[in-house]
Parts: C-alpha cells; structure tokens; sequence
C-alpha cells in the first residue's frame, strides 16, 4: 500500500451554468506515488477590452486537472509554488529546480473582444537547457535568454467562450506529449448511457468531454439503450436502439442528429462495430439462428458472413491494422476471446486463463487487448499481452463491464457497480491508478471513449 | 362447482324419492325402476366426478397460465424441471386460444451486456423449443432477447440476478 496514495482528490466539479445536471464527476481513489510533480502557474488574466469579464473556466486548471487525472502528473499544490511567472523573463529556474518538478507552465489569457481570449502558454523544462531543440518551437518567435533554451512548448490559442474548456484541453494534450513523448487524450469525448428511472424517457444517450464536462443528451427512449460505438473519425455514434420493441443498429450523426437504422434483422442485432477506415462495421446478428458476426458494407448495405458456429459469437472488436478482429465465443464451452483473420475467415483462440474471458477490446498499438476477465466469480478488468500470452488482472471491484480503451492506450473506462449504484470507472494500463466517475443524476453505463478529435 | 355437484346429487335423490313413491307399481316394474334409478345415479355420480376432475383441472390450468415468468439458473438457458408442466399449460393455452406469444427473454448484469443479449434468447429460445415440442406452432411465437438491459429487479444482488434470470411469457 505504501506506493499507493489513498486519498480521495476531487477533480472535476459542476460550475455554474454553463454545466449541465446531467455531468458525471472524476474522483480519483488511487493514485501513483511516483507521479511525476508539475507545476502549473495561474495564468495572468489582462482585457484589452472595455468590459473586464473574467474568463467562464480557469485556463490553467484545467490543464492541472487533466494532468493530475492522467496518473503520471502531480501538479504542485499551488500555496506551494515558489513564484507565479507569467513570461519567459520573470522564470526563475533555480526556484524550480530547487521545488524538484519535471515541467513548470505559466501562461496569460487576454480577453480581446468581449466572450473571446487570447491564450498564450509555455512549458519549460527547468533541468533541460537543450530542451527546445527537441521541441517544433520556431526560432524567432521568443526573446534569446539563457531561460528560453529551456523552452519545451510555447503555444497562443484564440478560443471564445464556447471552446476555451476544450482549447485548455488541447493545450494538456500539448504539454503531456512534450513531457512523456505519448500523445494525450485529453481533448476526447465519453459517450456514456444514463438511465434515469425517474424520467418518462429513462434511458438517455449522453457525449461529454474526456472530464466529465460539457454533457449533452443526444438520444433519450422509454426502452434501452446498449453498446454506444464511435466512428473512426468521431463524428457519429452508433448503438443499439430497443425503441421500435426489439433489438436494431442506428448510425447517429452527432451534430446534427441525424439517425439512420443500418441493421434490423429478425432476431437481435448488437454489438456494432466499426472498421478502422470507417467503410464497414462489424456487427452480430441472430437471423440465422443463432449470433454470428455480420460484415456490413455501410455504403452498398451489403452483408457478409464472418463467423459459423452454433454456439453464442459475439462482442467484435477491430485490430488496428483493420486485418482481423478478436470476439467473445462460447464454442469452447464457456465464453472466451477467440481472433478471426479476415483474409481466410480462420478462427483462432487467444485467452486461456480463467473460466470466463468476454467484452474484449485491442489497444490501439495492437499488441494487448483488454478484457473483463472473471476470477472467483468476480468480474474484472484484465490486460493480456498478445505475444507472451501473459494475463494482468487490472481493477478490484468485482461486476466490471462494457470496458473502452482511450485513443492513445493510457486509459481504460468501463462500467461497474460502487456503492450499490452502477457507475463508470477508470484505470491506467499498468492498473495503478484508478478513478470513479458517477453521474449526479441515476446509474451510468456503457461508456465509449472517443477517437481522437482533431 | 361444488354448488353443482350438490344440485346434481339433491336432484338424484329427489327422482328416487318419486320413483319409490309411486303407487302399486308391478314387481317387475318396480325392479326395473330401482334398477333404472341405481344405474342413473351411478352415471350421475360419475359424470359429476368428471365435471369436478375436470374443473380441478381448469383451475390448476388457469393458476398455471396466470404465471408467466420463468426463471433460470446462472449462466444457463435450460429449463428448470418445475416449470415443465407451466409451460405445457401456456402451450396448450396457445393452441386452443389460437393466440400468439412473445418470449422475452433476459439476463442478469454479471458478464458483458452483448454476451447477456446471446443469453437471453437463448433462454428465450428453449422455452420456444419446449412450447414447440407441445404442438405450438413457430408463427405464434416471437422471440425477444434484452439482455441485462431490462431487470426486474434493478438492485445488485443475488436476490436481484435471480428475479433477472428469466423469460417472460407475454400474450399478443
């Protein structure tokens, strides 16, 4: 336990209007005692305007929160920064150094017109003096001090009110690149289903961002709703929708609202999933007797059969590469991961270990997936390597369920039960460190992380 | 129907009565009588035990059909001894009313929600299979899987997962 940090942090709470009830929260309930320590400065605020409006959200914080939620950052307490900078000649690199962090970002917002804010951001590496040749910071476009060949990142936005929480996201995914050399995934949305038993329309599609924030509803039914898919390139949804009294697949534009129904075949149709080219999807239908894996053309509608088998195939997900996908089959009497190659339609089985192996999903690099793997009855997250075969047993709780990788592998979110209600969580590759994320209204589940979202 | 059987009986014993008291009757009628009467007795007796065997049936046929939730072990689609005879009876019912049927069925939350989608049409599916193996027909039954989706009991328990464990016998 002693490389554990118990303590609970509150991340992300509702703020004033511009949230929504329907928000679900991030508390952190395990964190990493190595987490690397940053530090983020509270940004100068300036208005070249007449009217002195404060910017809606705090710039700077929000990265520190992105950060912290990462689990490899632990921003300094802010009472404990040694200077508050706001530009490349006020750093004092031996207070930093002395403070020991890897990163320290400062940075100012000034509002130009009314609702809308230049923000200009730097990270400096107060160990590094050679740290912007390894940056794509231009020559010219800061003063030449000794200070600033520790430059790492140097960075000005224009965002407006409606997109400065997203702007400060891009901004960590910026910062998190330049410190771990990983690309971040903080500028990605969750698309999560909430069923509120209070509600005429209990079961409500939401999309927030990768924080919890900016939750909007984009479908709500008096029946269920299940296995919410992105899109490779992050524009549409697709689910399965129990609204016209059965099981059917709808493709969702989610700017416009605009639905289609792309699998209403007698029996059930589930479990969509879309090819990483985003021309084809996967999906599994019972028509002909019992679930299979369909291969469907999204543009000619045309159908191919993958998979033939009396028992129960089911739960597709895509290799990266687009070659082959891994699924959940029961053939072998009870349900394990099985990988069908699409060139040849060859069956083979991945997972071994465990009575119970389903709901699998690739890291994006291709060479693990993720599984919910269940041990003594008790269902959890577990990480398998594909070429040592070996099998890491993730979470702790025990009814862990619809799991979604995010975009760059550092994450996993997934369904489970906490304290009698069903919430979503959250833990790192590696399963050392873990988040709860409830909603504030009703039980959450099934959540999709995002591609990423350029 | 026991006010019936009563009538029957009070009716039966009424006619005797009649029988015996007609006056002067000849020997030989008088034994054809008795014998006529003791024999229209018994076949009263006997269709009135019919009638109540028969509508002892009816009652445990309705107290059957007024059932229609089936329940079923984890992990599992194959249908419990004790529910054989209920499902004989809405098999029955089905033909006779010439009514159709939708089988709903359902999963507990333990496992992955598309896997409890399979599940639940497969249990769906055996209670299709044993309705057809009564006579049923497959045009009057529709078969539909929610999976996990729709518990009867949306607590996190056993108590809960045992309820949620089920297909339901809906008529159209």
């Amino acid at each position: 336990m002693k490389h554990i940090l118990k303590s609970i942090v509150i991340i992300s709470i509702s703020l004033m209007a511009l949230a929504s009830k329907a928000e679900i929260q991030i508390y952190i309930t395990e964190g990493r005692s190595d987490a690397r320590p940053v530090a983020v400065v509270p940004f100068k605020f300036e208005s070249e305007s007449e009217v002195q409006a404060q910017p809606p959200f705090d710039f700077a914080k929000i990265i520190a929160d992105d950060l912290r939620r990462s689990g490899k950052f632990n921003p300094t307490e802010i009472s404990k920064l040694p200077q508050h900078p706001y530009s490349i000649e006020d750093v004092k690199l031996e207070q930093w150094r002395e403070l020991g962090v890897d990163g320290v970002v400062y940075g100012t917002v000034t509002q130009t017109a009314s609702g809308n804010y230049m923000v200009s951001y730097d990270l400096i590496d107060p160990f590094n003096d050679k740290a912007i040749f390894s940056s794509d910071i231009e020559a010219g476009s800061y003063p030449i001090i000794p200070t600033s060949s520790h430059l790492m990142v140097l960075k000005t936005k224009i965002v407006d009110n409606d997109n400065f929480r997203w702007g400060a996201h891009i901004a960590a995914d910026e910062i998190y690149e330049a410190l771990t050399g990983e690309r971040g995934a903080f500028a990605t949305q969750i698309a999560y289903v909430e069923v509120n038993r209070n509600d005429p329309r209990p079961h409500q599609l939401f999309v927030a961002d990768s924080d919890g924030f900016n939750a909007k509803r984009i479908f709500a039914s008096r029946s269920p709703i299940m296995s919410p898919t992105w899109s490779p390139d992050a524009t549409k949804l697709s689910y399965v929708t129990f609204e016209n009294g059965r099981s059917e697949i709808v493709v969702q534009n989610i700017a416009s609202g605009q639905r289609e129904i792309v699998a209403s075949y007698k029996g059930f149709n589930s479990a969509p999933a879309w090819s990483p080219d985003g021309s084809k999807m996967v999906v599994v239908l019972s028509k002909d007797g019992n679930p299979e894996l369909y291969l469907l053309d999204l543009t000619g509608k045309r159908l191919q059969r993958l998979t033939r088998h009396y028992a129960i195939d089911t739960e597709p997900s895509w290799a990266p590469d687009g070659k082959s996908l891994i699924f959940t089959s029961d053939r072998g009497g009870r349900p394990q991961i099985y990988r069908i190659t699409l060139a040849d339609n060859k069956v083979e089985r991945v997972t071994f270990e465990g009575i119970h192996n389903a709901g699998a999903e690739f890291a994006p690099d291709g060479k693990s997936i993720v599984m919910v793997h269940q041990a003594n009855g008790a269902y959890h997250i577990a990480a398998q390597d594909l070429a040592t075969g070996q099998l890491t047993v993730l979470t702790k709780t025990t009814l862990d369920e619809s799991l979604s990788v995010a975009p760059n592998g550092s994450m996993i979110i997934f369904s489970t039960v906490d304290g009698g209600q069903k919430v979503l969580s959250a833990v790192s590759m590696d399963g050392r460190f873990k988040a709860r994320l409830p909603a504030t209204v009703g039980e959450v589940k099934a959540p999709a992380w995002s591609p990423f979202i350029l | 129907m026991k006010r019936s059987v009563q009538l029957l009986l009070a009716l039966t014993a009424a006619l005797s009565l009649a029988a015996c008291s007609t006056t002067q009757p000849e020997e030989e009628q008088v034994d054809t009588t008795a014998q006529e009467d003791a024999a229209a007795q018994a076949e009263a007796e006997a269709l009135a035990r019919q009638r109540a065997a028969e509508e002892a049936e009816r009652q445990r046929i309705a107290a059957l059909l007024e059932n229609n939730v089936v329940y079923f072990d984890f992990d599992d689609d194959s249908i419990r001894s004790e529910y054989v005879e209920l499902l004989e009876a809405h098999a029955k019912y089905i033909q006779s009313s010439g009514k159709s049927v939708v089988l709903e069925g359902h999963a507990d939350e333990r496992g992955t929600p598309e896997y409890n989608l399979a599940l639940g049409e497969r249990r769906a599916k055996s209670v299709a299979q044993l309705m057809r193996t009564y006579g049923v027909s497959d045009s009057s039954i529709e078969v539909i899987s929610f999976g996990e989706e729709a518990p009867a009991n949306p607590a996190h328990n056993e108590e809960a997962w045992q309820e949620n464990r089920r297909v339901e016998i809906k008529y159209q």
